[in-house]
């Protein structure tokens, strides 16, 4: 099948490419923008780690053609992070609280945290469990998680200090 | 799991959408949010030659109020339905049952006539329109033709579009001057927001000694189709509907349901599961009614 020429605006960035029209949204980020912090897990929308933010809100990349996101925004987990590196408040806080094992779902979930936060900046534990019930961890139990987005929301509330930077590499 | 080659055109308006389809030979398929039709895609159960994207077609998308009914453009985001005031205020049923609807980056993505064009025998918005008795319209680029849901719905993953055809909207009924409405929605799954092994789903208007004096009740998951359960609907008509008198129906949706056995349930646990959910939606759906003003 033909190739077709696509602009995406990927972390603010645009990048053009030739792209078939088979080719996933998901693997386009990692294959040709080569940007591999968006995780591939089911590649049938099951189990969420392929979360980016598109035109501000979750989706699935897996379930997205690349062809179909000409013209539109595009969010990683790469996109996250705050300018010149570091991690940002919300990463931050799933370090803290051990929210990973494995690190597979993680970007995922960090994905739905963002999206969740920034609509709801004071969401109660329930709302926080329905936020990331579309992204599977085979890890953790979820507690550590729902924890660091608790702890998240509080220090974006300043109801906990953040910690002061402690120079060491994370 | 990666899809079989295809080619893919964008489309800016219904006329041309239509004229790829017929183009297509019925080897053309529409995506809107792809939701359902990617996974089926990368499973290489459904293999289009061509994808007629038609998400930038803007006269699908949008929610307005059209005389008694609510009309729900096909390529409206369930997202976009779910946070609607026109949604909330006139057709309270199809907005308790949307936060049911797959998880936040599903409705992002998935658009509320492509669950009713899927026709997935569990899916919440096919019981609502059934339930509620909405009318689908749909278009071939030339003509428009309107389908009852009782005649939309046809089979699991079956309706009566045609391959050139394409759904273009929703008509949700709104129950003006019926009284008091509320409604009730009650679903069993394995996980939250996961596929319904079952749902109910039940909108009544109350008067103002709390007699019903109208009523729309379905389930989902009992049958190969969502089910309007009539008999009910009538007998709960001149009714106070409180749990003795409810559950006295219930017997009466027996003949309606067929429900099946697979992984998740057997067709005994369905049978239980859609009387018991059938009775919590119609309560739900009553103290939510006798709490309007």
């Amino acid at each position: 099948m033909p190739a077709k020429r696509i602009t995406v605006i990927v972390n603010g960035e645009p990048h053009a490419a030739s792209v078939e029209p088979r080719l996933t949204l998901v693997d386009f980020l990692r294959d040709v923008l080569d940007l591999t912090g968006t995780h591939v897990g089911c590649e049938h929308g099951v189990c969420g780690a392929c979360s980016v933010l598109f035109d501000d809100l979750p989706i699935r990349s897996c379930l997205m053609f690349a062809v179909q996101a000409d013209g539109h925004r595009v969010s990683t987990v790469e996109g996250l992070t705050e300018p010149g590196g570091g991690l940002s408040l919300i990463q931050d806080c799933f370090w803290e609280t051990h929210s990973l094992q494995c690190g597979y779902c993680t970007p995922g979930m960090l994905i739905a945290a963002h999206a969740l936060l920034r609509r709801n900046p004071d969401p109660s534990r329930q709302e926080i469990r329905k936020a990331i019930s579309g992204n599977l961890c085979r890890c953790t139990g979820y507690g550590q998680i729902v924890e660091a987005i608790e702890l998240a929301a509080d220090r974006l509330n300043q109801r906990t200090p953040s910690p002061e930077r402690d120079g060491h590499d994370r | 799991m990666k899809a079989a080659a295809f080619d893919y055109v964008r489309p800016a308006t219904l006329r041309e959408a239509c004229g790829y389809l017929a183009d297509g030979d019925g080897e053309a398929r529409i995506i809107a949010g792809g939701q359902s039709l990617v996974p089926l895609m990368a499973m290489r159960l459904v293999r289009p030659r061509l994808l007629v994207d038609i998400n930038d077609v803007a006269e699908l998308t949008g929610i307005a109020r059209d005389g008694s009914e609510v009309v729900v453009g096909a390529a409206t985001r369930q997202a976009d339905a779910g946070r609607s005031g026109i949604v909330v205020d006139d057709v309270p049923l199809l907005a308790l049952a949307l936060p049911f609807v797959g998880h936040d980056q599903t409705r992002n993505r998935g658009t509320v006539g492509g669950s009713l064009a899927h026709a997935d025998p569990s899916a919440e918005i096919g019981l609502v329109a059934a339930a509620l008795g909405a009318t689908m319209t749909a278009s071939d680029g030339e003509t428009d033709r309107r389908i009852d849901a009782a005649d939309f719905f046809q089979a699991p993953m079956t309706t009566t579009l045609e391959p050139g055809e394409c759904l273009t909207a929703v008509r949700f009924p709104v129950w003006p001057g019926a009284g008091r409405v509320g409604a009730g929605f009650q679903e069993v799954s394995a996980r939250d927001s996961d596929f319904a092994i079952v749902a109910a789903a039940a909108q009544l208007a109350l008067d103002r000694d709390g007699v019903c004096r109208r009523a729309a009740v379905a389930v989902a998951n009992a049958a190969p189709t969502p089910v309007r359960l009539l008999r009910i609907e009538e007998a709960l008509i001149g009714q106070r509907p409180d749990n003795e008198n409810i559950e006295r129906l219930l017997p009466l949706m027996d003949e309606a349901i067929e429900p099946s056995t697979d992984l998740h349930a057997g067709a005994d646990a369905r049978r239980h599961m859609a009387r018991s959910l059938t009775l919590r939606a119609i309560l739900q759906a009553a103290a939510n009614a006798a709490r309007e003003p």
